[in-house]
Formats: C-alpha cells, sequence, structure tokens
C-alpha cells in the first residue's frame, strides 16, 4: 500500500515524449490522459501506466499525462521516474 | 574479437533518437547517460535506457551504455543498467587500474547468472594516458580501450586542431598499450560533421596507427568511418597473396616464404589474416579463417 506524498514531474512535450505529472490522492488511481492518437492508442497507453502502478504496488495516486506518442518503454521509464521523483522507491528491475 | 569498427552516440534522454538506434548499422550504439544528460535529468535518463534495453531491438548493433563515473552517479547506473543486460558499459574519465576494478566489482555484484557485462575504458585525462599499460591489463572484462580527445586537449590546455597532431603521442600509447595486452582501441570522435574530407583523413590516419575503430557522434559519419575501416580490394588481395605464400612454402617443406621479392615472416603473416578475417567477417571474402 503505497500513496503519493508529493506532486512531481517527468518526461518533456517532446516528439515521442510522454509529460506525467503525478499528485498525491488518499486513495484510488484517477488518470487523465491527452494523446493526439488517443482514439487508437489511448486505451493501450492507459494500460501501460496501469501496469506500472501496479508492479510499484502504488494505491493512491492521481496522473496526469500528456503523450506526444511515446512508446511504451517511454510511458513506463516516465512513469518511474515520477514515481521515484515522488519520493517511491522504485522497485530494481528483474535481471532479464 | 567483436568488431568495433564504429561507435554512434546517442544522448540517454531522447526518446526519439533511443528507439531508432538500431537503424543506422553502427557497430556499437552508445546510450549515453553521462555528458549527453543535465544533471537534474539524470535518474530519468536511467529509467529510459533501462527501459529501452529491455524492450528495444537494436539490430546488429552491440548495446553499450556509458555511465557515469563513479564519483557522481556511477554506482546507480550500474545497480539499475545491469540488469537490463547491456553488452558493455563504458566508464569515463578512467585515470588508473582501481578505476576500472572499482566498477569491475559492482558490475559483478549485480551481474544475473551467465550474464558477463563487458567494459570499455575512455582514457581523457593526462593521468589515464600515463597509466594506459595498467588500465589495460586492469581486469579481464575490460575489451578496449578509448581516446577521448576533446577533456583530454583541455587539460593539456592544448587547442584541438583539424589535423590533429596535438594528440598524436596520446594516439600512438593508447594503441600500443591496448595491443600490448590484446585489447582493441578505438579512436576518438571527429567533432566536425560537417567536414567528410577531414572526417576520411583522420579516421585513416587513426586506422594506420593501429586503431580498430572511431566513436561517431551523428550517423551520418558511419558510412565513412565503416569504409575506411573495411579492408580495401588491395589489402584484401595482398593477404590473400601472403597467405598463398605461406601455404606454399609449408606445402615445400620450406620455413621461409617470400612474396614479390619480400620476405613474408610471421608478424605478416597475422597482418593479413587479420585482414582475411574482418573481410570474412564483413562478407567481402568467401573463406572463413580461424
Amino acid at each position: 500500500m503505497i500513496n503519493i506524498t508529493k506532486s512531481a514531474t517527468a518526461g518533456t512535450a517532446d516528439k515521442n515524449d510522454i509529460a506525467i505529472t503525478l499528485e498525491p490522492a488518499e486513495t484510488g488511481i484517477e488518470i487523465e490522459l491527452e494523446s493526439p492518437v488517443y482514439l487508437q492508442f489511448g486505451d493501450a497507453i492507459i494500460k501501460t501506466i496501469e501496469d506500472v502502478i501496479r508492479e510499484q504496488e502504488v494505491t493512491g495516486v492521481k496522473i496526469r499525462a500528456i503523450d506526444q506518442g511515446a512508446l511504451d518503454y517511454t510511458i513506463r521509464a516516465r512513469m518511474l521516474t515520477a514515481l521515484s521523483r515522488a519520493g517511491v522507491a522504485v522497485k530494481g528491475v528483474k535481471t532479464l | 574479437m567483436k568488431l568495433r569498427r564504429s561507435m554512434l552516440f546517442i544522448p540517454g534522454n531522447n526518446p526519439g533518437m533511443l528507439q531508432n538506434g538500431g537503424v543506422y548499422g553502427a557497430d556499437s550504439i552508445v546510450l549515453d547517460l553521462e555528458d549527453a544528460v543535465s544533471p537534474n535529468q539524470k535518474d530519468a535518463a536511467r529509467f529510459l535506457v533501462g527501459e529501452a534495453l529491455r524492450t528495444i531491438d537494436f539490430g546488429i548493433s552491440e548495446k553499450v551504455v556509458r555511465i557515469n563515473s563513479l564519483d557522481t552517479y556511477g554506482a546507480e547506473d550500474i545497480a539499475y543498467i545491469v540488469p537490463c543486460r547491456p553488452d558493455v558499459l563504458l566508464l569515463p574519465k578512467v585515470g588508473c587500474a582501481a578505476d576500472v576494478q572499482a566498477v569491475a566489482e559492482l558490475v559483478q555484484q549485480v551481474e544475473g547468472p551467465n550474464q558477463d557485462v563487458k567494459l570499455i575504458a575512455i582514457l581523457e585525462t593526462p593521468r589515464g594516458i600515463v597509466e594506459s599499460y595498467t588500465i589495460a591489463k586492469a581486469h579481464e572484462k575490460l575489451v578496449a580501450l578509448v581516446l577521448g580527445a576533446e577533456d583530454y586537449t583541455a587539460s593539456l590546455g592544448a587547442k584541438r586542431t583539424r589535423e590533429g597532431r596535438e594528440i598524436d603521442a596520446a594516439r600512438a600509447i593508447v594503441v600500443n598499450s591496448a595491443a600490448s595486452v590484446g585489447l582493441q582501441s578505438i579512436d576518438t570522435p571527429f567533432t566536425d560533421v560537417n567536414d567528410e574530407e577531414g572526417l576520411r583523413k583522420d579516421t585513416e590516419f587513426a586506422k594506420n596507427l593501429g586503431f580498430k575503430g572511431k566513436l561517431s557522434i551523428n550517423p551520418r559519419q558511419l558510412a565513412t568511418i565503416h569504409d575506411v575501416f573495411n579492408p580495401n580490394l588491395e589489402e584484401i588481395s595482398w593477404a590473400q597473396q601472403v597467405v598463398a605464400a605461406i601455404k606454399k612454402a609449408e606445402a615445400d617443406g620450406s620455413g621461409v616464404a617470400s612474396l614479390n621479392g619480400k620476405m613474408v615472416d610471421l608478424p605478416i603473416v597475422n597482418r593479413a589474416k587479420a585482414t582475411l578475417y574482418l573481410a570474412a567477417r564483413l562478407g567481402l571474402v568467401k573463406e572463413e579463417l580461424e
């Protein structure tokens, strides 16, 4: 059970990137997404964000994501960066 | 031995450039966590490069990560990046053998089963050049030495020029130290990406000194660098004649071979075999050499 206690940002407004803002939330996950490819890939982007939240066992956070066509690896990396900056001790990756 | 004619730098915090890293055909791509990343984005670049290593297909290119030095963010880089399975870590500002050994120890602490991450040391300080031989034999994980001329000449107070005479001594020392223990040596990048003729001359000079490859800061430089390091027809033809001459001498029961009136001795045979090995690796000749 990890709740975000401070705000944090990661990513940029550059092409192929995604800007993530995290805000504290008592409980529950709230995701707001803007993307030029929302119709085609909105669900997939949100699922990737949710996967990272679940892997890191975060249970309370409000997420605002402004996408510029980021691939999965970038979405994951920016989420991990934002969580780390918000004070979450990000779990290391398992050896492949 | 791994082909490292070209090692192309890609900034570690740039998603668009990272995801295209494999399309250029560089022998190695260097995902850069050091100079290409500002201090307040080191964490972001580390996560991005880690995720890139885990998911992006970099094609034929060897996956190299330039980490930060251990006196800054290096230990955090190693702990996060090694489990993402890079092939090689490129170590900046190596000044002595202990610098390599300290990194190797940290790497071995986090390596998984059947994982053997290699190391390449950048020598870019006057001390690094002086210590190059002890650095070269510092650890079995080390596979190459790289000359980093920009920081080196800045330390000397020498002006960098197109001709590069100011780094003649450093180049010769790095090539010799690497060769003395069977490592590869990789040359400093040519930094004017608009000067193709200068790049070609600089690369030819490096090859003639004995360098096996060159760092690159722009994909546009790769074709020229590969062209220079690939053996040309004349070199391949010479090498084939040398090998044929030595085989004939062996068949004749003679210990001495000659080609066009010149004695063919062991160093010449070895150089010819190295040329044919590279040519075979590149598909320029059919025969495979041991």
